[in-house]
């Protein structure tokens, strides 16, 4: 390591946000980057663990202290070239990702994790900036042709490593543009989608070919590719919500958070709501996010950027320690009470509360009914209380993918949860060369952990298809 | 050489298990009584027979208490007895013209006849005349039980000598080509009568008495009868004796391995012999004689036979220069030459004798003390590190007596003309035709101006320098990233090794051991070195310290046919290479390959491709083409061979070059051709200095690493690529001599082809075919599958996996990567065991268990593919847990292991203590003190104290306070993760405390030794462990070993050495820092050593005597249940421990960084320790409970009942791994049959025999002394065989008194005669010792607190400044206290002194070698490497000579006049008041001494002052006047 006693020596800083009545005022990115030299600086506080539990903690299983050496020496060039080796898209990780891996920096047992997440997206923006990202096209053809269906960041991931090996590879997608739940489930204020064409660019330019608009086993059946593909990969998002079936639920002004957050995703980028669709706003409304998870934060913060009255977010589980007793924790992802920048954004909070009705009046909602709930999730009596609410937006997780068209379609076997079943291994579904990875197969997740599905079935699809392992693990 | 039969020592045990014979060590006490004029008489073998039986607790006894060792001497064939006693049946000539053969035939008619048949067949064809048999009479009642049964009848053949044999030398020769054809004619018709045939000696000159019997048996001891009646008569004449008392590490009867042998005895053991009898054997085609025909030669072949002990080989070698020509003396000289490398004040002509040398004949290198004769000339000789102790005196009546130590036979003082000892590379001579002695000097001398040894050097000699430089050499088509995939490098190689080597020349330091799979276990590409591990020395054996005793140490070599042994009238010129280092860069490479080109008829070199075509080629049959490629070149006239691999394409895959070297190497050797070649190895491979040692081991003169050097550059293209190169260069070689000590071995040139590997997981078929004479215990892979593993590593280097083209391998070697090596440790099991034992939780224990247990491809260890069968496989049923034994039980055998306080914090050493002492367990001190208040019990009833205290090389904070305060006292001997290295703290590591417990000065760092000084052998270590049992004799003493082949017979040995424990250390251990190639290449698996030790001491009926403790990597309870069933008693685990205590693997303990607590002293980081003794606790209950869950399966209610016993074990065939097809553990299961009454598990305690020495009297005389503070007086005889004197008494003293002790002089004892060895070993505060006589080796050894004066006794006339008074390694570890000593010391005079004052007048060399404290003054002459390592203390030599400058070693320390500062008070600042510290000593030396150059000086003090240099460390000067300045400063402001 550059500085054995970086750790010791160097404060710990972090990339912060733009004030608050600054941010809301768009749906830009407000996340401030930091500066070369404090990145680098940063980076030497990694220790170079000898067992260096980030590196286990991150799901794609980054090489984080040797880049972190690399860019502690000013070497930026291997910084990425590292990274890349482990993690096609660094640009999104490093911005979404929650980052399990400074949960798991050894630093975080007593002190503060060292700044990865920065250090990665510093790496791979600077790569972006310097032009050193450039299509890599393979110089041998296999003559082997794969469909990945689902262009969500499994399916991309997917498909980057199989065309770069020489295979055909089309991808399906159902949306007008690629990037799943990247694009249209997270907000531009966390990531600007710009980020995602850019990469898509790069996809194009290696050969993959897109096909957009096409919902497969709806529009074109598996059995149309199954005799055009040679494999096809099963990349589709978990798009089954949970729902909550209380009485008042199918009053207006209830929604799911997929319904909300994509309308606001084209909006900023012209796409356009489908005409269609009734448009779902919080402007000037009171608004009641059911879940306290990174949808409900997202749903959030769109609402105040739209110009709710008043967001309050509901969740069912019983506030989170504030602080975690490391010792018995770490290097796990610690259950703890976190703040989002969304919810940081003027959100009210509310822990142990389980919604009994929804009320409304003229079919439209107007408020909420709930009642307090001990550890067991069991109703406390006494505990009753309603909140006034004209939108409700319900960021309960989802169940599975959806199962409809394409999963029947397919005639593979599902998992007791209802995904679609392949082990880890090879990434196989019971029908015969079709394949599986990303939330599709094991339900809903991180961004890298599709990413992570994408390569290793990326892998074994190029195993089966030529023999060899072309492709790591 | 046809014959493949091998030599067998007769009652040696047959190879079993992994018991092999091959590794047996010996050890012993040698002895000489001559007369210098030639006179025989009676007394002088009196005198030797006497000098054996007080010599025997250099020797041992085994399971059989009647059994020794064996002992003999040899002496003059003793013309008048030998007339008298024959004259009945035959007559015969006079002396000299007729031989005497003794002869042992084992003990049956049938082959007596047929042996008596055959050896009268051989004479009649060999034209000599047998004059007749005399049955020699033996009387055997007194031997043991054991050796009865093979004792031989010993027979003493008469021979004439033929009239054309014209000299009595050519009778000689003609009596030992004789000997060689009957040993060839009895191997030949039959195994089994050889092993009982031997033939000791067959001389007109010497004949030999020995055989299996205690010393005092030989001859008989007073009225009891010896084996051999005949020495009894008193007209058994001879003018010299040469004796032997061996102590060997079996306890078996081998009558041939008995010392003498037929030239010499030896006290050592030489370590390169494997290589010494390939090079002898190679020899053949080379040679050629006017003394012996070539047909004689065929019938003297091979020289060494297989399967002898080295000191036998030895003497094989020595008999053939000798019959050859050689003189005795000169034979020696070349066979163990003194370092004249790096000796800047050696003769010149005398150091080109020795260059002119070296290439005849490589060093026998290692310890060596031999006392030798051919019956002319007789003498001794100790070797270049002169690590053995040898002492002499002359009497008036010009006797000389020699021996391992003095005082083995009373001496009337007074007739005494001088004492001396034999130092390093020095030989003692004397010429028995003459009748004169011939000192060293003169010996030198004479051999230096016989010849023009220069120019001679120059007619043969090219140095490589000086030969112009060549066109370039081609350069590969691939890329540096392709060509370092193709030879498997990693990102790792760069990061980890080469870096470090550019930035420092040095090796890479790394930390907490390794836990990843051996390289038969891996699922990864392994280099073929990864399947070798480097042996090293311990117990039977010092390891060299390479940097402060570089002065022995030479990596220089020569390339090219070597000269013709035996051509006495150098008139053959044979050009060869010299080079100063083996490893060549590009340029010396390019010269060496383009020599063909020039026009040198006298050296050409031969470029062998080494690639191979995969798809129509197989490694096999390459490598013969290649040999006979090699084989034609030479018979052409080339003159040096360079395989090489540069030809690597993507189709041409490279053989692994150390399959290639080793085979090639073996192959000239069977031909006889290997000593008519050099031969280079020019590979991509080696990078690591492992590699390099593999590759010398296994023949390479000289290897150049073509591709790490282009590495090398690419790492250094932005800075001085011409240093970087040179650094690592620089590294490598610095590397080299580091593995090459740690098996005591100096001399590259001796190394080479050595073999100093055990092989691991490769099949015997493979080792046979290629690694000729390599230890295997593990069978596995061979030649196919290293195929497979080659050509699949070149297939992924040129695989192109996307994404990756650009990076090499992650490694993962050193440090997780979840895309390389698979871990043990790694973030799963650390996370899970320490939520376990936090949250006492037993699933979460499980769940870590589990994944450590699991047997599937992922194989981590051996035992992770054996199978634990259960009680149902041998028809019984289980046990209910309820029955075992229970955990409370279990974990009473559980020991945390040695860090020391230093490495680890006082909260994390603390905290293993505390949890150790609550359960019963034990924990370990470590190197490195104990703070005293850690003896006393807490408040709350817990205690830190540290239940073992261990002893290490350093000696730091061992005072008779800290072992009296133990309840095992732990030598450790090798540490798994750097065995045979020594350490180094740092000084900013050193704060006060640090400082305190291990008396040194805060702020200098502290350097242990690699060996412990005062173990260079097996009979050391039995003395150290006599010297700790006395202080403590409550405790038990423990051996630490590590695991490598030959452990077990090393074990057998520390059993026989009564040590009552014995730890057998697996090669992952963890450790604070070591070198990286340490880490992973030393040492293997503790399942392989400890199966090894338990069948070792089983098959010697030595088990149930010494408890069994397995070490190194354990982390679950199957892993102690496998151990059980390999034979430990007990348990130690390091790493688990401290990862329950909150360790997490950083690997950065030699760093000072610990972010936990642990492997730091830095105050903050400190704090953060968060471990509990609950957590240690609790994961000990974890593990007794998995044990127990085992056990009730097994149906064992009992732990006892489940060790050793291996049928419970199995190869788990389950399991899939390609690696591991061929692997077979049968060797590892063995199960040997112990010895009637012998437990297979420790039942009983060792006898120390320590209830009837001097320490028990004194202990008595001064009970009031003890009790009530009273002074009181002692006086006493005292003799050789008291040894460790002052001891016991001085562990009552600090029993009671703790290390302030009582006021001086309370307990004042004084004594007359000559003292054993460790004399005043650890001496408590308030005794003193006044000896009137002299004393042996160890004197004052950790003294802590008491005084010691020696002085020669009244009567005697010898002039005490010119001689030897103490031995060698005296004051080593002292603690504090005085010495005085009116004489001479021997070697390594206050080694590792902390802080005792001693005066002395004269020493060594390596005086005040590693010395951290106290004040020594050497009142005359000092040796060479004065001062080397030195850190603290000071020193003031009187250099009358004027010649200190070029004998001290300026590494360290710097030069000072005596500062004569007027200041008459006498404070402790050592930077000053130099004229009154030096006078007020040279004034006790007066008066506790009475020596006269002390009153000389005393008398002439203004004169003599300016003599005296003082000595100062140059850091310690530093830190000592920080610390005044700093006092001054405070003084100054309290005042202001």
């Amino acid at each position: 390591m550059g500085k054995p006693t970086g750790f010791m020596d160097i404060e710990k800083v972090d990339r912060g946000y733009k004030p608050v009545s600054e941010r809301i005022s768009n749906y830009k990115e407000f996340v401030i980057p930091l500066t070369k030299e404090e990145t680098i600086k940063q980076a030497a506080r990694c220790m170079d663990c000898g067992v260096p539990y980030c590196h286990n903690g991150c799901p794609v299983n980054n090489q984080i202290p040797d880049w972190n050496d690399l860019v502690y020496s000013d070497d930026w060039k291997n910084a990425l070239e590292n990274l890349h080796s482990t993690n096609n898209f660094p640009e999104f990780t490093g911005r979404i990702c929650p980052a399990p891996c400074e949960a798991a920096c050894t630093l975080n047992l007593y002190e503060e994790p060292v700044s990865i997440k920065t250090i990665e997206c510093a790496i791979i923006d600077k790569g972006f900036d310097e032009g050193w990202i450039k299509p890599k096209i393979a110089k041998n053809k296999t003559g082997k042709k794969v469909s990945v269906i689902g262009a969500g960041p499994a399916g991309l991931a997917c498909a980057q490593q199989l065309i770069r090996v020489g295979h055909e590879v089309t991808v399906y997608e159902k949306n007008n543009k690629a990037g799943g739940l990247l694009r249209y489930g997270i907000p531009d204020f966390k990531m600007e989608k710009h980020i995602i064409d850019r990469r898509i660019n790069q996809l194009e330019e290696e050969g993959i070919t897109f096909e957009y608009g096409i919902n497969v086993g709806v529009d074109i059946t598996i059995e149309d590719l199954e005799n055009k593909y040679d494999a096809i990969v099963l990349s589709g998002g978990s798009e089954h919500p949970r729902d909550l079936p209380v009485e008042g639920r199918d009053l207006d002004g209830i929604h799911f958070a997929m319904e909300f957050l994509p309308q606001q995703n084209k909006r900023v980028s012209n796409e356009g709501v489908p005409s269609k669709t009734k448009e779902i706003l919080a402007t000037n409304k009171n608004v009641i996010v059911i879940g306290g998870g990174d949808t409900g934060s997202d749903c959030i913060g769109t609402s105040i950027r739209q110009g709710a009255e008043s967001v309050t977010q509901l969740e069912i589980m019983p506030i989170p320690p504030e602080q975690e007793d490391k010792s018995v924790t770490w290097p796990n992802w610690p259950l703890k009470l976190r703040t989002s920048s969304s919810q940081s954004e003027g959100a009210l909070r509310d822990f142990s509360v389980m919604t009994q009705s929804v009320s409304g009046e003229n079919g439209k909602v107007t408020g909420i009914n709930c009642i307090k709930v001990d550890e067991k999730m069991k109703p406390i009596p006494k505990t009753e209380f309603s909140l006034k609410a004209d939108l409700i937006l319900l960021a309960m997780g989802f169940v599975h993918p959806i199962h409809e068209g394409m999963i029947e379609n397919s005639k593979t076997e599902l998992d007791e949860r209802g995904n679609v079943k392949a082990n880890t291994e090879d990434y196989k579904t019971s029908a015969n060369k079709i394949f599986t990875a990303g939330d599709m197969r094991r339900g809903q997740s991180l961004v890298v952990w599709a990413i992570r599905e994408g390569r290793q079935c990326a892998s074994s699809v190029d195993l089966f298809l030529t023999g060899k392992r072309n492709l790591p693990i | 050489m046809s014959k493949k039969t091998k030599f067998k020592i007769a009652g040696l045990p047959k190879a079993q298990g992994l018991y092999n014979p091959v590794n047996e060590h010996d050890a012993c006490g040698v002895g000489l009584v001559l007369d210098i004029k030639n006179r025989p008489s009676f007394d002088i073998v009196e005198k030797g027979l006497a000098m054996l039986c007080n010599l025997e607790h250099r020797g041992a006894v085994g399971a059989d208490p009647k059994a020794g060792d064996g002992s003999g001497l040899l002496i003059q064939i003793p013309h008048k007895f030998l007339k008298k006693k024959v004259s009945d049946s035959f007559s015969i000539p006079k002396q000299g013209e007729y031989g005497v053969g003794v002869i042992f035939i084992p003990n049956n008619e049938n082959d007596e006849k047929k042996i008596k048949l055959l050896i009268e067949e051989v004479c009649l064809k060999e034209q000599i005349n047998i004059l007749g048999w005399r049955l020699c009479p033996t009387y055997t009642k007194e031997l043991g039980w054991s050796v009865l049964p093979s004792t031989p009848i010993v027979y003493q053949l008469f021979l004439e000598r033929p009239d054309n044999e014209k000299s009595q030398d050519d009778f000689e020769k003609k009596l030992y080509i004789l000997r060689r054809c009957i040993e060839k004619e009895v191997l030949e018709i039959s195994n089994q009568i050889q092993e009982g045939f031997y033939i000791p000696s067959l001389s007109s000159r010497t004949i030999l008495y020995k055989g299996m019997v205690l010393a005092d048996q030989v001859g008989g001891l007073g009225e009891k009868l010896g084996f051999y009646e005949d020495l009894t008569d008193s007209d058994i004449e001879s003018s010299f004796a040469l004796i032997h008392q061996r102590f060997s590490t079996n306890t078996f009867p081998t009558w041939s391995l008995a010392q003498p042998f037929r030239m010499l005895c030896h006290n050592g053991e030489i370590n390169t012999v494997r290589g010494n009898i390939n090079w002898m054997n190679a020899r053949h085609k080379n040679l050629a004689s006017p003394s012996f025909s070539e047909n004689d030669l065929n019938k003297i072949w091979p020289i060494i036979e297989e399967g002898q002990s080295d000191s036998a080989s030895f003497d094989n070698a020595l008999e053939l220069l000798v019959r050859g020509g050689y003189s005795i003396s000169e034979a020696m000289l070349i066979m163990i030459p003194e370092a004249w490398q790096n000796n800047d004040i050696m003769d010149k002509n005398l150091k080109s004798f020795y260059e002119y040398h070296a290439p005849i004949m490589e060093p026998w290198d290692g310890p060596a003390n031999i006392a030798f004769t051919d019956g002319k000339q007789i003498g001794a000789l100790l070797d270049r590190n002169g690590l053995r102790p040898a002492r002499y005196l002359i009497t008036e009546d010009d006797k000389v007596i020699f021996a391992s130590e003095m005082g083995l036979i009373p001496i009337d003082e007074s007739k005494v003309k001088s004492k001396w000892r034999l130092e390093p590379g020095k030989m003692l001579l004397i010429d028995l035709e003459k009748g004169a002695m011939i000192n060293d000097q003169e010996i030198k001398k004479n051999v230096a101006n016989k010849r023009p040894w220069e120019k001679l050097l120059k007619l043969n000699q090219l140095n490589i320098d000086d030969i112009p430089s060549s066109n370039e050499d081609f350069e590969s088509d691939y890329s540096l990233k392709e060509l370092q995939k193709a030879f498997g490098y990693t990102q790792e190689d760069e990061k980890f090794l080469i870096n470090p080597m550019i930035a420092s020349g040095m090796e890479a330091t790394g930390s907490m051991g390794t836990d990843t799979p051996i390289a038969p276990l891996s699922l990864k590409s392994k280099p073929m070195f990864t399947y070798f591990k480097q042996k090293f020395a311990q117990v039977t054996n010092p390891p060299i310290d390479p940097i402060r005793e570089e002065m022995v140490m030479a990596l220089n070599n020569y390339i090219g046919p070597r000269p013709n042994v035996l051509s006495l009238d150098q008139k053959e010129v044979s050009k060869f290479i010299k080079i100063d280092t083996p490893i060549l860069d590009e340029n010396n490479a390019n010269k060496i390959k383009n020599l063909s080109n020039n026009n040198n008829s006298f050296i050409s070199s031969e470029i062998i491709d080494i690639t191979f075509n995969a798809k129509d080629e197989n490694i096999e049959n390459v490598l013969t083409a290649i040999c006979e490629k090699a084989e034609r070149a030479i018979n052409n006239g080339k003159t040096i061979i360079v395989l090489s691999d540069k030809f690597v394409t993507e189709k041409k895959v490279p053989i692994p070059s150390l399959l290639a070297t080793s085979k090639v190497h073996q192959y000239l050797i069977n031909k006889g051709l290997r000593t008519s070649a050099g031969l280079i190895i020019e590979t991509g491979e080696a990078r690591e200095v492992h590699h390099f040692c593999c590759l010398a081991g296994y023949g390479a003169d000289a290897i150049h690493p073509w591709l790490a050097i282009k590495v090398v550059e690419n790492l250094s293209a932005n800075s001085d690529q011409k240093k970087a190169i040179e650094n690592f260069v620089k590294a490598l070689g610095k590397g080299i001599k580091k593995v090459m000590s740690k098996m005591g071995i100096c001399t590259y040139q001796s190394y080479c082809g050595a073999q100093i590997f055990d092989a691991i997981g490769l099949s015997t078929e493979f080792i046979d075919e290629f690694f000729t004479g390599t230890s295997s215990l593990v069978e596995g892979l061979g030649i196919e599958e290293i195929e497979k593993e080659t050509i699949s590593r070149h297939n992924d280097a040129f695989s192109k996996v996307s994404g990756l083209e650009n990076l090499l391998d992650v490694g993962g070697e050193y440090a997780v990567r979840l895309r390389g090596e698979k871990h043990s440790w790694e973030s799963d099991t650390v996370r899970d065991l320490q939520h376990a034992v936090r949250l006492n939780s037993s699933d979460t224990y499980k769940k870590y268990a589990d994944s450590l247990n699991v047997q599937n491809e992922k194989l981590m260890t051996l035992r992770g593919l054996f199978k634990i069968k259960k009680a149902e496989d041998f028809s019984k049923k289980p046990i209910a847990i309820e029955e075992v034994e229970e955990a409370k039980e279990i974990v009473k055998r559980f020991a945390t292991g040695a860090m020391s306080f230093g490495s680890i914090s006082r909260e994390a050493h603390t905290n293993l203590a505390i949890a150790m002492n609550r359960i019963g367990g034990r924990s370990n001190t470590g190197e490195g003190g104990e703070e005293a208040d850690r003896f006393l019990t807490m408040e709350n009833g817990d205690s830190m104290r540290s239940s073992i205290k261990q002893v290490a090389s350093g000696r730091f904070g061992v005072t008779a306070e800290y072992l009296a305060n133990s309840d095992m006292i732990q030598i450790k001997m090798a540490q798994g993760a750097k065995p045979g290295e020594g350490g180094q703290l740092p000084g900013h590591k050193v704060d006060q405390t640090i400082a305190n417990v291990r008396f040194s000065t805060p702020g200098v760092g502290l350097i242990s030794p690699p060996p412990h000084h005062d173990i260079y052998s097996i009979e050391d270590l039995a003395q150290l462990i006599y010297d700790l049992k006395n202080t403590n004799p409550s405790a038990d003493i423990s051996v630490k070993l590590v695991s490598e082949v030959g452990v077990g017979t090393v074990a057998a040995g520390v059993s026989k050495a009564k040590a009552d424990h014995v730890t057998i250390s697996g090669f992952e251990g963890g450790t604070g820092a070591s070198p990286l190639t340490s880490i992973k290449h030393a040492g293997s698996p503790w399942e392989l050593g400890l199966a090894e030790t338990h069948q070792t001491l089983v098959i010697n009926g030595l088990r149930s005597r010494i408890t069994v403790q397995a070490d190194g990597g354990l982390k679950t309870g199957r892993d102690v249940v496998v151990a059980a069933l390999l034979g430990a008693d007990e348990f130690g685990f390091s790493t688990a421990p401290l990862i329950a205590s909150g360790c997490i693997m950083m690997r950065k303990c030699h760093l000072n960084t610990c972010p936990v607590g642990i492997a730091t002293q830095d105050p903050e980081l400190r704090k953060l320790f968060n471990g509990q003794p609950e957590h240690v606790i609790n994961f000990f209950f974890f593990v007794a409970e998995e044990a127990r869950s085992y056990m009730s399966k097994m149906g064992f209610k009992t732990f006892d009942e489940m060790i050793g016993q291996t049928q419970f074990l199995d190869t788990d065939k389950a399991v899939k791994h390609w690696k591991t097809e061929g692997m077979d553990f049968e060797k590892l299961f063995y199960k040997p049959d112990p010895w009637d009454g012998d437990t297979i598990y420790r039942s009983e305690a060792q006898d120390h025999d320590i209830y009837e020495i001097l320490d028990r009297k004194l202990i008595k005389e001064s009970a009031e002394a003890i009790n009530e503070l009273k002074p009181v007086q002692i006086s006493s005889e005292i003799k050789n065989t008291d040894r460790s004197t002052g001891a016991m008494l001085s562990g009552e003293v600090a029993k009671i008194h703790g290390h302030k002790g009582l006021a001086e002089d309370t307990i004042n004892i004084k004594l007359k005669g000559t003292a054993g060895q460790s004399f005043g070993v650890f001496l408590a505060k308030g005794i003193s010792l006044d000896l009137e006589g002299e004393a042996n080796d160890y004197v004052g050894k950790g003294i802590s607190g008491g005084r010691i004066a020696i002085y020669p006794p009244k009567n005697s006339k010898i002039t005490p400044e010119e001689n030897i008074i103490v031995g060698n390694t005296v004051l080593y570890g002292g603690i504090t206290g005085e010495c005085y000593f009116n004489g001479i010391a021997g070697e390594r005079f206050a080694v590792r002194n902390s802080g005792a004052t001693a005066v002395v007048e004269g020493s060594g060399d390596h005086c005040c070698e590693y010395m951290t404290g106290g004040i020594i003054v050497v009142l005359g002459k000092v040796g060479r490497n004065f001062g080397a390592g030195m850190s603290g203390g000071i020193a003031y030599v009187l250099d009358e000579d004027n010649n200190f400058k070029d004998l001290y070693n300026s590494e360290m320390i710097e030069l000072e006049k005596i500062n004569n500062s007027d200041e008459k008070i006498f404070t402790d600042n050592l930077l000053i008041h130099d004229k009154e510290r030096l006078k007020n000593l040279i004034e006790n030396h007066h008066r506790y001494t009475n020596s006269p150059k002390a009153k000389r000086i005393l008398d002439n003090f203004e004169n003599y002052l300016p003599k005296f240099i003082k000595v100062m460390p140059t850091e310690y000067k530093r830190v000592l006047m920080d610390m005044y300045s700093s006092k001054e400063t405070s003084k100054n402001s309290v005042k202001g």
